[in-house]
């Protein structure tokens, strides 16, 4: 099975990438073998939607699961519509997040992690304090 | 890692007042991270007076160009744009264009193409209260709300590298897309008001735009007693609203005094009204936000 | 002729200025307010709202029957707000910009347009003032299409006067593209100058002749009055910084109806924008 993690350098021993739509590379990897590919993201440098278009790239090279830190609103919708389960919370190296996954430590996710960074027309706040 | 609290400043009207409370939260906060969003018309330098360290190029939207040489002149790229960007005489007003590619696509001449263009800058600079990130877009550029999402992107970075757990965002005036893009994942949004019918109008807009992105709203008053009556209107509409007003501040020239001398009503009279009332508010949104407080000299 | 009233902030008096030269010319006049996002002009001038129009945009509506999942309008569309499985197809309607091109790549023509809400615009009179204005949908991110849609109610026949939203970007030029004459608003103050400077920028590079009225005058410095002495700019009127004018404009009366003596500047000023515009 592939598995996607976002990443900030092109090996498995770079450091996790937490921001799903503009991490500069996902490291796509063959769990059983652990052979990888390190494809840079296209998306890091688009003006709008980039998590949109991240998604359509992970999705095109046949991923099952994507790893990540975070997941905005677009990105989650994008990424559950192509049926690719999304686990976040992913820290440390690639190498490393893998190793969480596949022991069963990473949570999968049902709603996006944060709002949408580019703030139109999805960006829900934490709403951390409420006075209504 | 500690989670960052950020604070925008908005008021749907314009010249409310935000950038100079802005612009005083600055002077009284322990460890923040100031961000002007107001990227169209910012001032807030102008009385922070930040020295840039980090200077990076905004490419907006990209902008159609036609080869005249190849031009058939068949002017089927003006009848298929849907935004009046190409003239009668088949050139591009850059001024109209969106960079949507179908004038490109449709020309039967192959004589368009995209090209990208930088349509600002964004800054990252050193104030005497602290960092401040911000950015200028070219003079009649689109994608304001773009350039103001690179500028908090630009603050939480800059926030999680230093460890400041603190941002204070000065938003631009409307609720289109740019005051969305400053009020993205904030944990509050202060609303300043002023006590006009205008203001009133407004105001309700802005606090619809935060409800409707989930952002606890807080209001404050300013200039509150040019109309008292329109100020208990504003009260009395927070009340039923389940709103809290953080506080109402008087009128006072010394507030132009102050901006005129490119300093801080803080630093400029702290022992005015105006100034005390402002140490109030900053106290009461530091509880808010769960954070320390004011610096040590105010 | 077309007069646009913008400025470079937002506060300076633009709103409270377009009224004031309506009512002091009293008829053959359209306002239109194109801060669509924040209009106040209809609460200064109370107009008798005739007709109210829901607004919308055109966003892509895709025919799952004919779709065959090939992805080429997500390829196309510059602003991602299109995202293609082997499944389905979704639009992210926010994102996206109704330019139409999706549809025209669309090899099975499996694309339509479908309507997007994105606001209401309103018709009234108030005495001889024809009045038009635009509100956007709260949430709704792009002002444009709406501004768009008000300037389509303008009558050539009449003095049409533009209320501008604030700022110097893409609403702002929306409403004042194909005007004859710009008259911007400023205060005399720091902020008012330097935002100032910005929408002459805007000006200049759009060729629109331009003029600029004070507000406020006496608070702040003057600076302002120094720049467009420099710049050749016009002063078409100074608005002294005054408690009772303040004091209207707060309850929502447009001063020149309680303060006689203004109307008659305001029909000057109007006067001489005919001239400087060539009309």
């Amino acid at each position: 099975m592939r598995v996607c993690v976002s990443a900030t350098a092109n090996s498995l021993d770079a450091p996790v990438d937490p921001r799903f739509g503009r991490c500069p590379y996902f490291i796509i990897v063959d769990l059983e073998t652990m052979r990888f590919e390190a494809v840079p993201n296209m998306a890091s440098g688009a003006i709008g939607g980039a998590g949109i278009q991240a998604a359509q790239i992970v999705a095109s090279k046949g991923v099952k699961v994507v790893i990540t830190g975070n997941v905005g609103p677009n990105a989650f919708q994008a990424l559950s519509a192509a049926g690719i389960k999304i686990v976040t919370g992913a820290y440390g190296t690639v190498r490393e997040a893998i190793e969480k996954y596949k022991r069963g430590e990473l949570r999968e996710i049902s709603s996006p992690t944060v709002g949408g960074h580019f703030g139109m027309g999805m960006g829900r706040g934490r709403g951390l304090r409420r006075w209504w | 890692m500690k989670q960052i609290k950020q604070i925008t400043v908005l008021s749907g009207k314009g010249g409310t007042g935000k950038t100079t409370l802005t612009a005083a939260f600055a002077a009284l906060a322990k460890d923040a991270i100031v961000a002007d969003c107001d990227v169209d018309a910012p001032d807030l330098h102008m009385l922070l007076h930040p020295k840039i360290i980090e200077r990076q190029e905004f490419k907006g939207s990209k902008l159609a160009v036609i080869n005249e040489n190849k031009c058939i002149k068949c002017g089927l790229c003006r009848e298929k744009c849907r935004f009046d960007a190409i003239t009668e005489e088949l050139k591009v007003d850059p001024f109209s264009c969106e960079g949507c590619g179908v004038c490109a696509i449709v020309c039967p001449a192959n004589a368009i193409t995209l090209t990208e263009r930088i349509s600002g800058h964004a800054y990252i600079s050193k104030t005497r209260f602290g960092f401040m990130v911000h950015a200028m877009l070219k003079p009649g550029e689109a994608n304001s709300g773009k350039l103001v999402t690179l500028v908090k992107q630009n603050a939480k970075m800059l926030a999680e590298k230093e460890n400041i757990p603190l941002i204070i965002v000065d938003g631009p005036p409307g609720i289109g897309c740019p005051v969305i893009a400053s009020i993205a994942n904030v944990d509050v949004g202060l609303v300043i008001s002023e006590p006009t019918m205008s203001g009133i109008h407004d105001l309700k807009r802005a606090i619809l735009l935060l409800r409707h992105f989930d952002i606890p709203p807080l209001v404050c008053i300013n200039m509150y007693d040019i109309n008292r009556d329109n100020a208990e209107k504003i009260l009395d509409f927070c009340k039923e609203n389940n709103i809290e007003v953080a506080g109402k501040i008087p009128f006072d020239r010394k507030v132009i005094e102050a901006m005129t001398n490119g300093k801080t009503i803080i630093e400029y009279s702290p022992e005015s009204n105006v100034a005390k009332e402002v140490r109030e508010i900053w106290r009461k949104i530091c509880n808010i936000l769960d954070i320390a407080g004011n610096r040590q000299r105010g | 002729m077309i007069v646009s009233i913008a400025s470079g902030k937002g506060g300076t008096g633009k709103t409270s200025i377009a009224v004031n030269i309506a009512v002091s010319l009293g008829r053959d006049v359209q306002l239109l307010d194109c801060d669509v996002e924040e209009p106040n002009a209809h609460l200064l001038i109370h107009p008798k709202i005739i007709r109210e129009e829901q607004i919308y945009s055109l966003v892509p509506s895709i025919n799952e029957n004919l779709c065959d999942h090939c992805g080429k309008c997500a390829e196309f569309c510059s602003y991602n707000a299109i995202f293609v499985t082997p499944k389905e197809v979704l639009v992210f309607k926010e994102l996206c910009h109704g330019c139409g091109g999706c549809i025209l790549v669309c090899p099975k023509g499996a694309i339509t347009e479908g309507k997007h809400k994105i606001g209401k615009l309103s018709l009234g009179y108030a005495d001889g003032i024809e009045i038009v204005y635009g509100e956007l949908e709260v949430g709704e991110p792009m002002a444009t299409p709406l501004i768009r849609e008000v300037k389509r109610h303008i009558d050539k026949s009449k003095n049409v006067i533009l209320d501008a939203p604030p700022g110097a970007s893409c609403p702002m030029i929306e409403t004042v593209k194909n005007s004859d004459f710009c008259i911007l608003v400023t205060e005399p103050t720091p902020f008012g100058l330097h935002d100032l400077k910005v929408a002459v920028q805007v000006l200049e590079d759009m060729k629109i002749p331009l003029g600029v009225v004070v507000n406020r005058a006496g608070i702040g410095d003057k600076k302002v009055y120094e720049y467009c002495r420099k710049k050749d700019i016009p002063i078409l009127l100074e608005i002294p910084y005054q408690r009772r004018i303040a004091e209207l404009y707060s309850r929502g009366v447009p001063f020149s109806l309680e303060m006689p003596d203004w109307r008659g500047k305001f029909k000057t000023l109007f006067n001489e924008v005919r001239v400087l515009a060539g009309k």
